[in-house]
């Protein structure tokens, strides 16, 4: 099923206010991951309760499987949600939050209770249908939650930050099993994050979102390799920020020129995001001495070490490098160190910053 | 006010903080405080119960089979009766209204609903008067009909219900603000409509803090005197809820009958207090649990704004 | 316009409907009865009414003694608070939950109570006897009824405030040298006082208009010992409505102050907290 979303607008508060979801369009491939990243305040979770209809828009329409659903209260449109609270009933035992939506529907008896031993068995939790909310542990209250939000044959799967609540451990370990109940499930699913880490990780496609507005939808690649803008390219994946200026239609980063985004006139500022791991340092070997950048600090991650230089504009770029390389070059904080940019996406600088 | 939600989340940290009060200090401050209340708390309520079994149990019972005590238990249950059950349905309605939707005027609506408490019981009996009295708005047009309100039974149980009006939807406002939406709008996306939410979520949901409601409404009602003293004209046997009664029997210094009768709705009144320390507990045993899993939401997440490539 | 702006669980036009025919029957009606019947006395008779001296010196009575009441109040519910919060003490939960006795105990029971004790020959009012203190039957009294009644306001509501205040900014004035005093007034105090303020003007509040536990404890004589709600039940057992409505009118329109002063106190404590 595909959900489709046209010109959504809502505004909280007065009527002259900001809106929180600004004129947004976009569409969830059927049997999908979407994910609608942003920053807090960008109005993901706001949309997503637009599509559940837990919130009514101001302007604008949802479809779901082509049918326009905007008139449609929540009890009716057959979304599952899982809330970021997980919202379980804590007076109720978890097999009777799950059996909550198919008793509403007031399915035979015996139909709901299998159907619940099968919905305890696939979020692998089989023990444990008659503890309360309150005795669970907070990744299998929200295994409980999608469980209950499953048991109503949903049409889509709607997931609000799901994995907000939990360490760090535990939220990797449900994002695998996620995506094998997904494939298991092929249901469409909309999901919101503020960590690009899930959204890369989890989706077959990105719907990044900034203050209410979409900033660029495509495949995680596609967002990552391409961004369209400046927000898109800082969001996604920490990067450096070089300063240049363009000159015969390229920007000169260092040793490397790249070109400039189409239709910048000679001497028009720009700023380069450069990921730290498309930068390359290396010995010197016989530059000017005024273009090598120097190294300020070295800090081992894991197998990785950041490489921290300055540069001689005065700008600091972080490298990104494995061990066995850094331990191959020897160098030591203080040493002077040529900087080779591999890659880099440029833009018009803004003023506004 | 009277709300029964707390969080106690940052006073375990606090006791065992290095930074407080001498040991001295705190005796003075404890003692102080202790003094205070018992002066002007518990001094009062001990005499209740002292002055009640002064003369035995003998007296006491014999105090309270008066046939007039009998009636005015009889009225009095009768009032609570109809104004308690009222006021619960209003105040579910309410809470349900406030605390689910935003709408115009809401601020308003909620300062209206809060009036009785501020306006004085004894102006509470007399609105009554000036609108069923004798000479009253209504007063003739009722008196034609030969239909008593005031200085009668139906005048009581107005007064009573204006003056308790707000007790139970305050309570909820209280407890379903605090416990936030959540859970509804669950319900709602699984397909559930507003009565099946209302009795399967939201009431079970709220359930102490609506008994709590239930029961110190039940308790100020039967406990009510000004408002009612006012519109009840005194009719012995008639008229005389247990509050009255015990006014009546003080002034006839028959002290162990008033104080008979007064340590019934004593009793009341601390069996009201025992319900909400238990209505408080369950809230706060549940309220520790929230805290402990947002504990785990403090974490920082912005973790993955760092540089990505770094995991294995 | 649209009435509801949020909100979309069902039931909102019978929740709407249903509150709002019932406050209008129960609150809007009877209230603005009142108003009209003493809009209907005309200026002149209306000042007459309300400016006599009895009246006058119930007025004098009632608000003196609310206001000292409630100021005790403000005094020793800070530290009641203070000392349910902070400390651990055997019996705490139970004094907790006695400080709510005031709401839930009937006023007739609390007045022939604190009568009871205060008198000549009480427990305690024979102790202030000896020191040539009356209690019983005087503007004292009248006082010690209504510090009664107020005790549950400014505890209940600085309580939840002491509670949340985060021990760290306790300990950061401590390590900025500040001694407990000063870490009290200058860091503590400022943030509790918006809650005692509020709390002080709903005990002072519901002082202005208690009558069970005043009536017996106060002797009721009049321009010494008589209050304002007494006074317009005395003016109804004479069968004067205009007068009683007239002294009424007054007292409502104190109440109603107060409610707006205790509304914006409690917008000022949620700008303070944010």
């Amino acid at each position: 099923m595909t959900v489709r979303v046209e010109n959504l607008v809502k505004r909280f508060g007065n009527a002259g206010g900001p809106a929180a979801v600004a004129e947004v369009s976009f569409e969830a491939r059927p049997q999908a991951i979407t994910t609608l990243l942003g920053p807090s305040g960008s109005g993901k979770s706001t949309l997503l309760r637009l599509i559940a209809g837990l919130e009514t828009p101001d302007a604008g329409r949802v479809l779901i499987d082509g049918k326009d659903v905007s008139a449609l209260s929540p009890q009716h449109r057959n979304v599952g949600f899982v809330f970021q609270s997980y919202a379980l009933f804590k007076h109720m035992t978890v097999a009777d939050n799950i059996a909550f939506g198919m008793k509403i529907r007031r399915l035979p008896k015996a139909q709901t209770k299998a159907r619940v031993a099968e919905l305890l068995e696939l979020v692998q939790l089989p023990e444990y249908g008659a503890r309360f909310p309150s005795q669970l542990s907070g990744g299998q209250r929200q295994r409980v939650a999608l469980a209950r939000a499953l048991a109503i044959e949903p049409k889509v799967l709607l997931l609000d930050e799901p994995f907000g609540a939990l360490d760090t451990q535990v939220r990797v370990e449900l994002r695998e099993w996620l995506v094998t109940l997904h494939e298991r499930t092929g249901i469409t699913t909309l999901l919101v994050t503020h960590d690009q880490e899930e959204a890369l990780e989890l989706s077959q496609h990105v719907v990044l979102l900034n203050q209410g507005r979409v900033a660029q939808a495509g495949s995680p690649h596609d967002l990552y390799d391409h961004p369209a803008d400046e927000f898109v390219a800082s969001f996604l994946g920490g990067a450096n920020v070089m300063k240049s200026r363009v000159s015969d239609g390229e920007a000169k980063l260092g040793t490397k020129s790249v070109p400039a985004p189409s239709g910048a006139r000679d001497g028009t500022p720009v700023q380069a995001f450069v990921r730290p791991h498309n930068i390359r340092v290396r010995r010197p070997d016989g530059e000017d001495p005024a273009e090598l950048g120097k190294i300020e600090r070295l800090t081992r991650v894991g197998g990785y070490v950041k490489v921290y230089v300055s540069l001689p504009s005065g700008e600091s770029i972080v490298v990104l490098t494995s061990k066995t390389d850094l331990d191959a070059l020897g160098v030591e904080p203080g040493d002077p160190v040529a900087v080779e940019v591999v890659d880099a996406k440029v833009f018009v600088q803004s003023y506004s910053i | 006010m009277s709300g029964i939600i707390g969080t106690r989340a940052a006073s375990a940290r606090r006791r065992d903080s290095q930074v407080g009060e001498s040991v001295f200090v705190r005796m003075l401050l404890i003692v102080m405080a202790l003094g205070f209340l018992g002066i002007f708390l518990v001094a009062p309520l001990v005499t209740v119960f002292a002055s009640a079994f002064s003369q035995g149990l003998g007296p006491y019972w014999a105090a309270l089979a008066q046939d007039e005590t009998l009636d005015a238990i009889e009225l009095t249950l009768l009032t609570a009766g109809i104004s308690v059950p009222l006021n619960v349905v209003f105040g579910i309605a309410a809470a349900w209204l406030v605390t689910k939707y935003d709408f115009w005027g809401k601020s308003v609506l909620i300062t209206v609903v809060d009036l009785p408490f501020s306006v004085s019981p004894v102006i509470s009996g007399l609105i009554f008067v000036l609108l069923f009295g004798a000479h009253g708005w209504f007063g003739p047009w009722l008196s034609e009909r030969d239909i008593k309100i005031i200085f009668a039974v139906p005048g009581i149980v107005m007064a009573t219900t204006f003056v308790t009006f707000p007790l139970v939807a305050r309570e909820l406002i209280a407890v379903m603000h605090a416990q936030g939406n959540d859970e509804e709008e669950a319900a709602l996306t699984l397909g559930a409509g507003g009565l099946s939410i209302l009795l399967r979520i939201t009431l079970p949901k709220v359930r102490w803090g609506l008994l709590y409601g239930v029961i110190l409404c039940n308790a100020r009602a039967m406990g009510e005197f000004g408002a009612v003293s006012v519109v009840s004209g005194h009719v012995r046997g008639l008229t005389n809820t247990l509050p009255l009664q015990v006014e009546i029997l003080y002034n006839e210094y028959n002290f162990v009958g008033a104080f008979a009768v007064a340590s019934l709705l004593a009793s009341l009144a601390l069996l009201t207090l025992l319900v909400k320390k238990i209505a408080e507990w369950s809230v706060s045993n549940r309220q520790a649990k929230r805290d402990a899993l947002r504990s785990a939401e403090a974490r920082p997440l912005a973790a993955s704004a760092e540089l990505e490539g770094v995991r294995p | 316009m649209r009435w509801k702006t949020r909100g979309v669980l069902p039931g909102f036009g019978l929740s709407l409907g249903y509150t709002l025919f019932y406050v209008g029957l129960l609150v809007v009606l009877p209230l603005s009865a009142m108003v009209i019947k003493a809009s209907s006395l005309g200026p002149s008779e209306l000042w007459t009414k309300v400016s006599d001296e009895r009246a006058l010196a119930a007025y004098r009575l009632s608000f003196g003694s609310a206001l000292v009441g409630s100021l005790v109040n403000a005094v020793f519910g800070v530290l009641v608070a203070w000392v349910l919060v902070r400390y651990r003490f055997p019996g705490r939960g139970l004094v907790d939950a006695l400080v709510d006795l005031p709401f839930a105990l009937p006023t007739a029971v609390a007045g022939i109570a604190l009568t009871t004790v205060y008198a000549e020959h009480g427990v305690l009012g024979q102790q202030l006897a000896k020191i040539g203190v009356k209690v019983a039957f005087t503007p004292l009294g009248v006082t010690m009824a209504l510090t009664f009644i107020g005790i549950p306001f400014v505890v209940r509501t600085v309580q939840p405030v002491l509670e949340e205040i985060d021990p760290d900014v306790e300990e950061a004035a401590a390590v900025l040298g500040a001694t407990r005093f000063q870490t009290f007034r200058r860091v503590i105090f400022p943030s509790i006082l918006p809650a005692t303020l509020t709390g002080f003007a709903l005990a002072f509040a519901r002082a202005l208009g208690e009558y069970g536990s005043v009536v017996f404890i106060s002797g009721n004589m009049p321009m010494r010992t008589e209050i304002t709600p007494l006074l317009i039940v005395t003016k109804l057992e004479q069968y004067d409505y205009a007068g009683a409505t007239a002294i009424a009118a007054v007292m409502l329109m104190a109440s109603f102050s107060l409610l707006l002063l205790v509304n914006l106190l409690e917008r000022w404590a949620r700008r303070a907290e944010a």
